[in-house]
C-alpha cells in the first residue's frame, strides 16, 4: 500500500497554558474527500492553519506522501500543493476581482504587470466555476455568495494536490453549492485529497467518502459516511440529540396570541434599485414567523428596514402593539421595543475588542444610568447574571468577546438583545457557522422567547431549522413574497422548491 | 518556569508595559542625574509643570482616539484661546471669570466643528480636524493682527504703554503648597480626573469605547453614534481652551504662533500610553503613564544637558520603541 498523501501524526498545539490539539491523527488519501466535523472550539481552525503553514510552533509530524514536512509559512504550503480555503473571506474589498484572483503572484511581462494576460486567464478560470462576474468589479460590490465562489476559484488557481475547506457553502445558495460538488469532484478524478469542514450534515452524506469527528483536540470517529449518519455524528459532537428541541417544538405550538407587529408597504431600495418591494408582514405573541428565500432575494433587507438600520433608502408602515413605530433609526426601534440579530455577528452584532460583558450591557445603558452617570456596578452584576442564564461559557466575563468561540458570542449577541426586554425580536441567521451544541442552546432559547410570548422573525438559510422553528413561512423572491406556508404543510422540498421557482 | 507562566498574562496587559517604559526612563533618571538634580524636588515640579499643558490635550485627545478620530486641531485651538483671552482680560479689561469662559466656550465651538463634520459630514476625522487646525490657526492671527497679545501696547502713534499682568494670568503661573506643586499641574490632573470619570462611569464615555470598537454594531444596538462623536471633539476642543489659558497665563500673552505640533506631542503621549489609534482600546490612565513618560524622559534629557537636537532624535527613537513594544503580543 502507498502512503497516504497526508498523514497528520500526534499532533499537539497549546494556546498558552489551553490545550487546542492534544494528539490529533488523521490521514487523507489521494482521490479522497474526508469531511471533519467537529464543534466550535474543537481545534479545526487551528488542525488546518497547522497544515496551511500559518500556524508552526506545533508539536507533532505531517508526512506528504511518506515525507515528513514542516511549512514555514503559508506560501511555503502553496508551493507543497497545499491550498487551505477559509471560511473567513480574505479577499480585499476594494480591489477588482482579477485582482484578487492574482494577489501575490500577478501575471507580468518585462517585469510589468501584464493585465490582459491576467483578465483571460481570471475569464478563464471563472468559467470552468461557471462565475458569472464583472472581473473589474471591485470585490466588495458583489453578493456575499459570488464573493465566496471568487474566493474558492482564487484558492484553486493554483495546482493543489491537498485542498481544505473551511465550511465553504457557509454563504452559498443550493445551486451554488451543487456547482462546487461539481468541482470537488473533478477535484477527486484528478486525484487531489480534499478536507471538508462543513456543519451542514447533509453536505457531508452527499460528497465525503470517509468522515472523522474532532471533539476537544482529538479525533473521537472515523468511518464512512454510512456508519457516521448525521444523527451519530452530532451524538459525537455533543451529546444532546436535536430529538429533545423537536419536541418541545411540538408541544409548543399553536400558543399564539394578538397581533404584535404589523408592518405594511415595507420598501428599500439600493442605488436606485428596488430590493424590497411593498411587503406586509404581522407577527403575534408567541409567533415564530420564517422568512426564506435565496440571497439577494431580500429578506435580511427586511429585517434592517424594520428596525431603522438602512441609513438611506428604507420605509415602511408599522405598529408595534397597536403603537405606530417610526422605523427611522435603530434607536427608535429599540426604544419601541424591536431588536434585530444580525447575520454577521464579527461585523454588525459585537464589538470584539470589548468584554464580554460590555457587549451584553451595550443597548441597556439608559437603565443603569441617571443623568448620564452609569451604576457600573449594578450593571455587571446584572450582566454576570444575564451571561449565566444564557450559559456563556467564559471563566470571566470581563474578557474580550472575540475570545469566545462563535457559539457562544452568539449567546452574547442573544443575550443583549434580551435584556432590552423587546417585544418582537427579528433574527436574522441566528446559528450561522455554530456548532450543534450552541444551536441546540439558540433553539431553546428561541422557544423560550415565544413561551414568553415575544414575536419573532426568522430568517435561516438551513431550510430543516426554518422548519422546524416556524409557526408559518413566508418565501420570498425578488423583493417579494411569493408563497407562504403553515407549519403543516411546509417541508424542506417544497419551501426550497417555491425559493427557486418562478 | 512556571511562576514566569503565571506572571505571564501581567506582563502582557497594556498597563503593565506602560509602567514598564516609564519605570525605564526613571531608571535612566536615577542613573543620569545630572549632578543630582534629578533628586531635588524642584527638578520634579518643572517636569510636572512642564508637561501639563501637553497632558490636558492628551487626556482630550485620548477620548476622541479612544472613539475612532483623530483630532489635529488642539494645537491651533490652543493659540485661537491664548490670543483671545489675552485680548479679553489684558486690552478689553474683562473679569477673569467671564473671560474663562468665553476662551472654553471658543474652543468648544471649535471642536464643534470639527465633530460635525466628522459625525455628521462623515468627512475622516484626519481631514475634517485638519481644516479646522488650519482655522483656527488663521482665525488666531486674524484676532491678534499677527501680533502677540502681550502687556506691552503699541499705540496707532508708535509710543508703547505696559499694563499690569492680569491677576488671573498671575494665578495660573503660581506655585502653591509651599511652592512645591504648580497650579497649571493641579489643573491638568483636574483634567485627567474628569476625563477618566467622564470615561469609565458615564453612558457616553462607554458608548465612546462601542464606536471606537466597531461604529457599525453600536449603531445597530440603538446608540446615538453622531452624538457621541460630536461630544467627544467638543470635549478635545473644551480641553485645548484649558490648555490655552495655561499657555496663556505662563507666556504672559497671546501668541498667534503658540502650539504648533503639540497636537503631535499630544498624539505621542497617548500612543506611549498603549492606547490604539485603531480605536476601543485603551484608556486616559495609559494615557497618563504616557504623558509622564514623555514629560521625565524630556526633563532627564534636558538637565543631562542634552542639545535640543539630540533630545528630539533620542524622544522620536524611544517612542518608536515603546510602540514597538505595545504592538508586540
Amino acid at each position: 500500500m502507498t502512503a497516504p498523501l497526508v498523514e497528520l501524526t500526534e499532533i499537539h498545539k497549546s494556546f498558552g497554558a489551553n490545550p487546542v490539539l492534544k494528539g490529533v491523527n488523521l490521514e487523507l488519501q489521494s482521490g479522497e474527500v474526508h469531511a471533519l466535523a467537529g464543534g466550535n472550539g474543537a481545534g479545526k481552525s487551528t488542525l488546518i492553519n497547522i497544515l496551511g503553514g500559518n500556524i508552526t510552533d506545533y508539536t507533532g509530524t505531517i508526512r506528504i506522501d511518506g515525507e515528513s514536512k514542516k511549512y514555514a509559512a503559508a506560501a511555503d504550503a502553496i508551493r507543497g500543493g497545499i491550498v487551505v480555503i477559509h471560511q473567513e473571506l480574505s479577499l480585499i474589498p476594494t480591489l477588482s476581482v482579477v485582482e484578487n484572483l492574482f494577489l501575490g503572484d500577478p501575471l507580468t511581462k518585462r517585469g510589468l504587470i501584464d493585465r490582459k494576460a491576467m483578465e483571460a486567464e481570471a475569464a478563464r478560470i471563472l468559467k470552468r466555476f461557471e462565475i458569472d462576474v464583472d472581473l473589474r468589479a471591485p470585490v466588495q460590490e458583489l453578493p456575499l455568495s459570488t464573493r465566496q465562489l471568487v474566493e474558492i476559484a482564487k484558492g484553486l488557481r493554483h495546482k493543489a494536490r491537498v485542498v481544505v475547506m473551511d465550511e465553504p457553502t457557509s454563504a452559498l445558495n443550493e445551486i451554488e453549492t451543487q456547482r462546487l460538488f461539481g468541482i470537488i469532484a473533478e477535484l477527486q478524478r484528478q486525484g487531489s485529497g480534499v478536507l471538508y469542514i462543513s456543519h451542514r450534515m447533509e453536505e457531508i452524506a452527499q460528497i465525503a467518502t470517509r468522515v472523522s469527528v474532532l471533539r476537544d483536540g482529538q479525533i473521537v470517529a472515523t468511518g464512512t459516511p454510512r456508519e457516521l449518519t448525521p444523527d451519530v455524528i452530532a451524538a459525537h459532537m455533543v451529546g444532546k440529540p436535536l430529538e429533545e428541541v423537536k419536541l418541545q417544538v411540538q408541544a409548543d405550538a399553536n400558543m399564539v396570541g394578538e397581533v404584535l407587529l404589523n408592518a405594511e408597504e415595507i420598501n428599500f431600495s439600493r442605488a436606485g434599485q428596488t430590493v424590497v418591494d411593498h411587503i406586509s408582514i404581522q407577527v403575534r405573541a408567541g409567533e415564530v414567523v420564517g422568512l426564506a428565500g435565496l440571497e439577494g432575494a431580500g429578506a435580511s433587507e427586511v429585517l434592517w428596514t424594520l428596525f431603522g438600520a438602512h441609513q438611506k433608502g428604507g420605509s415602511c408602515k408599522m405598529t408595534l402593539k397597536g403603537n405606530p413605530v417610526d422605523c427611522a433609526s435603530p434607536k427608535k426601534s429599540k426604544t419601541a421595543g424591536l431588536a434585530l440579530v444580525t447575520n454577521d455577528r464579527k461585523t454588525t452584532g459585537l464589538v470584539l475588542c470589548a468584554s464580554i460583558e460590555e457587549n451584553a450591557a451595550l443597548p441597556s445603558h439608559a437603565k443603569y444610568a441617571r443623568f448620564g452617570w452609569l451604576n457600573t456596578k449594578a450593571m455587571l452584576r446584572a450582566m454576570d447574571i444575564l451571561c449565566r442564564s444564557f450559559a456563556v461559557k467564559s471563566a470571566n466575563f470581563s474578557e474580550a468577546v472575540s475570545s469566545l468561540s462563535g457559539g457562544n458570542q452568539q449567546k452574547v449577541v442573544l443575550a443583549k438583545w434580551h435584556h432590552t426586554n423587546p417585544d418582537v425580536i427579528l433574527l436574522d441567521e441566528p446559528t450561522r457557522g455554530i456548532d450543534v451544541h450552541a444551536k441546540v442552546q439558540i433553539y431553546e432559547q428561541i422557544l423560550k422567547w415565544k413561551r414568553e410570548g415575544k414575536g419573532l422573525l426568522l430568517i435561516s438559510s438551513d431550510i430543516h431549522e426554518l422548519i422546524l422553528l416556524s409557526d408559518r413561512i413566508e418565501v420570498m423572491k425578488q423583493g417579494k413574497v411569493v408563497r407562504q406556508f403553515s407549519r403543516e404543510d411546509a417541508t424542506a422540498e417544497s419551501v426550497m422548491r417555491a425559493t427557486i421557482s418562478a | 518556569m512556571s511562576a514566569l507562566a503565571k506572571l505571564r498574562p501581567t506582563l502582557k496587559t497594556a498597563e503593565f508595559r506602560a509602567i514598564m517604559a516609564f519605570a525605564i526612563v526613571l531608571g535612566l533618571g536615577f542613573i543620569f542625574s545630572g549632578d543630582g538634580s534629578f533628586f531635588r524636588l524642584g527638578t520634579h515640579r518643572d517636569a510636572l509643570r512642564q508637561v501639563s499643558v501637553y497632558g490636558i490635550l492628551a487626556c482630550g485627545m485620548s477620548v476622541v482616539v479612544i472613539s475612532g478620530g483623530i483630532d489635529l486641531a488642539v494645537g491651533s485651538i490652543l493659540a485661537l484661546v491664548a490670543v483671545a483671552l489675552s485680548k479679553l482680560v489684558i486690552h478689553l479689561h474683562f473679569s477673569p471669570l467671564l473671560g474663562v469662559l468665553i476662551a472654553i466656550a471658543i474652543g468648544g465651538i471649535a471642536g464643534l466643528l470639527s465633530g460635525t463634520l466628522v459625525a455628521f459630514g462623515k468627512l475622516q476625522a484626519f481631514i475634517a480636524t485638519l481644516a479646522v487646525m488650519v482655522f483656527s490657526r488663521g482665525i488666531a492671527k486674524f484676532v491678534s493682527g499677527g501680533q502677540k497679545v502681550a502687556t506691552n501696547i503699541t499705540a496707532p502713534d508708535g509710543t508703547s504703554t505696559f499694563v499690569e499682568v492680569p491677576g488671573l494670568f498671575r494665578a495660573i503661573d503660581n506655585k502653591i503648597l509651599g511652592d512645591n506643586v504648580s497650579v497649571v499641574t493641579i489643573i491638568f490632573v483636574v483634567c485627567f480626573l474628569i476625563t477618566w470619570l467622564l470615561l469609565s462611569r458615564t453612558k457616553w464615555g462607554r458608548e465612546v469605547y462601542a464606536i471606537g470598537g466597531n461604529e457599525e454594531a453600536a449603531r445597530l444596538s440603538g446608540i446615538a453614534v453622531k452624538r457621541s462623536k460630536l461630544l467627544a471633539y467638543v470635549l478635545s476642543g473644551m480641553f485645548a481652551a484649558v490648555a490655552g489659558i495655561c499657555q496663556a497665563a505662563q507666556e504672559q500673552q497671546g501668541d498667534p504662533e503658540a502650539g504648533m505640533g503639540y497636537e503631535l506631542t499630544a498624539i505621542a503621549m497617548v500612543v506611549m500610553g498603549g492606547t490604539s489609534l485603531l480605536g476601543g482600546r485603551g484608556s486616559v490612565g495609559l494615557t497618563m503613564i504616557g504623558i509622564l513618560t514623555i514629560g521625565y524622559l524630556e526633563k532627564i534629557l534636558s538637565i543631562n544637558a542634552v542639545p535640543e537636537s539630540g533630545r528630539l532624535v533620542i524622544t522620536g527613537a524611544i517612542i518608536v520603541i515603546a510602540v514597538f513594544a505595545q504592538n508586540r503580543r
